[in-house]
């Protein structure tokens, strides 16, 4: 009678849960259908229907993109542990990494391939290779990543191919350093401009990425062992948040340099007064939600002592990734609203906006295209998760 | 054996059928030239000396005579090209103020060109940095790159462009220095509108041109010239 | 070995053949009557589907407006053939090498092809560039930034 009853609501909620994952991919279709019609509009309209304008090029499409490909990196940081440095926990979340890896690159290439003037000529960035230019180079980093990722996956899945594990998993380490050094590049080379040029910016995106990287991992990898009703053993928990911890730390050190290394050169102390002080949405976005949202909060929950494990990790986790946006905001677009410097010295005035700070409102149709990229991650995980044996299965605990 | 034969010649033939067509145009060229038929060389390099002494306060000539040029409406939303701008500027400490246009600087070293992707943004040999719309995805890292904000992104669907000046939607345009014009021997709009004479064209790299000889003479400058990009376009008075 | 028989009984009574032997011999089941339906309409959707093309294909091609016409590069077969490969090829002389040769340049081809009615080469269904383009279903997007009026016809309208 009782094992029946069990049975039964075993039964129940597996069909509970089939219909809340189909639900669930639906909504993430939605999502990216709604990412597509906002494609569609631009390709009708041109970009004016977006908030970008000839001031402020790059939006919220690319604070999307950045993040997504960022983390994409970082989160590899968990392969890397175990199949480079060998560490048994996470050798067995490798699998997993490298799902998620692929799942955000292709999320965020989506949104930056879309958000081109004529994504209709996106072959041209395949036939007409500019081998000076930084963006160039990237595409063949993303794509690179893509395959090796792929390969590496592969290496770890199939049995008979475990041997080659270990290679590829040092070639995809060396890789994404190169590839987050690239994102890093292609703001460290824009020299004339105030808020980049600067040789920290690639280690910065480094150990940004680390930091996003393993928050996002840290979410996917506590909603799965929900969804399964399995328990995380608590001493692997509190290995991962720790880390999470000294990334965090160590990315919160990193932007601190950048801004002390800015305001060291005398031509650059007035954009750091406009990104940490005067720049109204700016700073608000920088203290409240990088510095405070994105780190501090993280920090308290990750260390202080007496709080609940699995929640605060979890609370962790997103506060450091929405921090990661609220980071990207302020560097990207705040980075460009500071006006250009092309007559030092002097006060300038045009029509074309010299001098003044630029203002930008994204519009619906940007958060659209942002959120498809997020939706695409979405579903390329939930799906894979569903259909391959991505679930982490630790062994009995033994510290290594 | 016989019908492999066959089959070997009759891709011979398809594939120099196929070279022929792609090598044709070349001949034909020869044959028909009409217009302008060599190649730009390096031997020129165009620039323009601006002499911000005699350029009015408030008078907007040559950016009129751009706009009209080029086809671009004259509005100055955010979302608006402007190939070229008139910038009042006011030193800080001094007081002292100028007016002076600005545009692309055609420089010799120009980042916009570094950081294209698909190598859309290009110099021509004789000195001026255009954008190939026919390679342009819209990327819009030039705009990023640009120390003079001197590129616009198109950001609506154009209509009744000028024959002479092709530019559309989603891709990223600037100051051609009217090379549709310079290659017909004439002068760019700007500099063939300004009342004052405020603006010099001409070929840097000729000793002898009024340009060169003037820039020998008088005391100009670059705009950040710091970055060491070596502009084309200097401006006296400075 | 009793699970399976079940499912092929389960299988037997979906079947689109069984159903409707269910509905001749008179037992009328609404839910198999139900799928069949849905069978159909699904059919029926996508035949739907395929009306434009059929449409399309019915319709008699534009008689094309070649403006005024004539042989100037090449005889008007080989230009049917090969007019791409000289506009590109043109186009990559221009832009980057300032080898201007206006006999082979798009602004000259638009000067004779040009309606003479409209001085468009895509301003109407049948004009020059857009019958042909249309018919042949091969998407051009040269007209995104060229102005496909004749160069004389624009000096006149914009004099002012």
């Amino acid at each position: 009678m009782s094992t029946s009853t069990t049975s039964q609501l075993k039964l129940e909620s597996t069909r509970f849960k089939n219909r809340l994952f189909y639900f669930m991919l639906a909504a993430g279709g939605l999502f990216v259908l709604a990412g597509m019609y906002a494609v569609h509009m631009m390709e009708e309209h041109g970009h004016i229907i977006s908030g970008m304008n000839n001031q402020i090029v790059w939006g919220l499409p690319h604070v999307f993109a950045i993040f997504l490909i960022v983390a994409a990196s970082g989160v590899l940081n968990v392969a890397s542990i175990g199949s480079v440095f060998g560490k048994a926990i996470y050798k067995v979340r490798a699998p997993l990494a490298g799902l998620l890896s692929i799942a955000m690159l292709a999320g965020g290439l989506t949104v930056l391939m879309l958000d081109l003037g004529r994504p209709d000529r996106i072959i041209v960035a395949a036939t007409n290779f500019n081998i000076t230019s930084v963006f160039a180079w990237n595409i063949v980093l993303y794509s690179g990543l893509f395959s090796l990722v792929a390969v590496y996956l592969w290496t770890l899945m199939e049995k008979r191919m475990n041997i080659w594990s270990k290679t590829a998993g040092v070639a995809v380490f060396v890789w994404r350093f190169i590839l987050t050094t690239g994102t890093g590049l292609i703001f460290a080379f824009l020299t004339a401009r105030q808020a980049y040029g600067s040789a920290m910016l690639p280690p910065m995106f480094i150990i940004l990425s680390f930091a996003w990287g393993m928050a996002v991992f840290h979410l996917v990898q506590t909603v799965m062992y929900a969804w399964n009703e399995q328990v995380l053993d608590s001493a692997i928990m509190d290995r991962k948040k720790h880390l999470l911890g000294i990334f965090v730390l160590a990315s919160l050190y990193m932007v601190t340099v950048y801004h002390f290394t800015n305001m060291y050169f005398a031509n650059r102390i007035g954009f750091e007064y406009f990104i940490l002080r005067d720049g109204g949405i700016f700073p608000d976005l920088f203290w409240w939600g990088y510095v405070g949202l994105g780190n501090i909060l993280p920090l308290i929950l990750i260390y202080l002592p007496g709080l609940g494990r699995k929640k605060c990790a979890l609370a962790a986790s997103l506060a450091v990734v929405l921090g990661g946006f609220a980071f990207l905001y302020v560097f990207i677009i705040g980075g460009q609203a500071f006006p250009l410097s092309i007559f030092p010295g002097y006060e300038v005035s045009s029509s074309f906006g010299d001098g003044q700070i630029s203002s930008y409102h994204p519009s619906i149709y940007e958060f659209m295209l942002g959120l498809s990229g997020l939706a695409i991650a979405f579903i390329i995980t939930s799906i894979s998760v569903r259909v391959l044996n991505f679930l982490p299965h630790d062994k009995p605990y033994i510290a290594d | 054996m016989n019908d492999t034969q066959n089959q070997r010649r009759s891709f011979l033939k398809t594939s120099l059928g196929v070279a022929a067509v792609a090598i044709a145009p070349g001949f034909l060229l020869f044959d028909v030239a009409h217009g302008h038929s060599e190649a730009v060389s390096a031997k020129v390099r165009w620039g323009m000396l601006i002499n911000t002494e005699s350029c009015a306060d408030g008078c907007n000539d040559c950016v009129n005579a751009c706009n009209k040029e080029n086809g671009l409406s004259g509005g100055t939303l955010p979302t608006d090209s402007q190939w070229m701008r008139k910038i009042e500027i006011k030193d800080i400490s001094g007081g002292h103020s100028l007016s002076l246009p600005m545009m692309c600087q055609h420089c010799e070293h120009p980042p916009c060109v570094d950081v294209c992707p698909t190598g859309a943004s290009f110099k021509r040999a004789d000195g001026i940095v255009l954008v190939d719309r026919h390679l342009c995805i819209g990327c819009r890292y030039c705009m990023m790159a640009c120390p003079y904000k001197a590129r616009s992104f198109v950001h609506e669907p154009l209509h009744d462009q000028n024959p002479d000046v092709p530019r559309g939607r989603g891709t990223v345009e600037a100051c051609s220095m009217c090379v549709h014009r310079i290659d017909k021997g004439q002068q760019p709009a700007c500099a063939e509108a300004c009342s004052n004479k405020s603006i010099l064209f001409g070929n840097l790299n000729d000793p002898d041109s009024e340009i060169a000889k003037k820039i020998r003479t008088v005391a100009s400058a670059q705009v950040r010239s710091d970055l060491g990009l070596n502009p084309g376009i200097r401006y006296q008075g400075l | 070995m009793n699970l399976q028989s079940d499912q092929s009984a389960v299988l037997r009574t979906y079947s689109p053949v069984t159903c409707l032997q269910g509905i001749a011999g008179g037992s009328l089941r609404y839910d198999l009557v139900i799928r069949v339906l849905a069978r159909v309409a699904m059919v029926l959707a996508l035949l739907w589907l395929c009306i434009p093309a059929v449409w399309a294909a019915q319709t008699t091609p534009y008689k094309l407006d070649i403006g005024r016409g004539g042989e100037c590069v090449k005889d008007p077969q080989w230009m049917r053939q090969n007019h791409m490969h000289l506009l590109k090829h043109q186009r990559d002389e221009v832009v980057h090498k300032g080898i201007r040769d206006d006999k082979i340049s798009l602004k000259n081809c638009i000067e004779c092809h040009a309606s003479t009615k409209d001085d468009s080469v895509i301003a109407r269904n049948d004009s020059f560039c857009v019958a042909c383009h249309r018919y042949e279903a091969v998407k051009i997007d040269c007209f995104d930034c060229h102005s496909g009026t004749r160069k004389s016809a624009w000096l006149q309208r914009n004099a002012k």
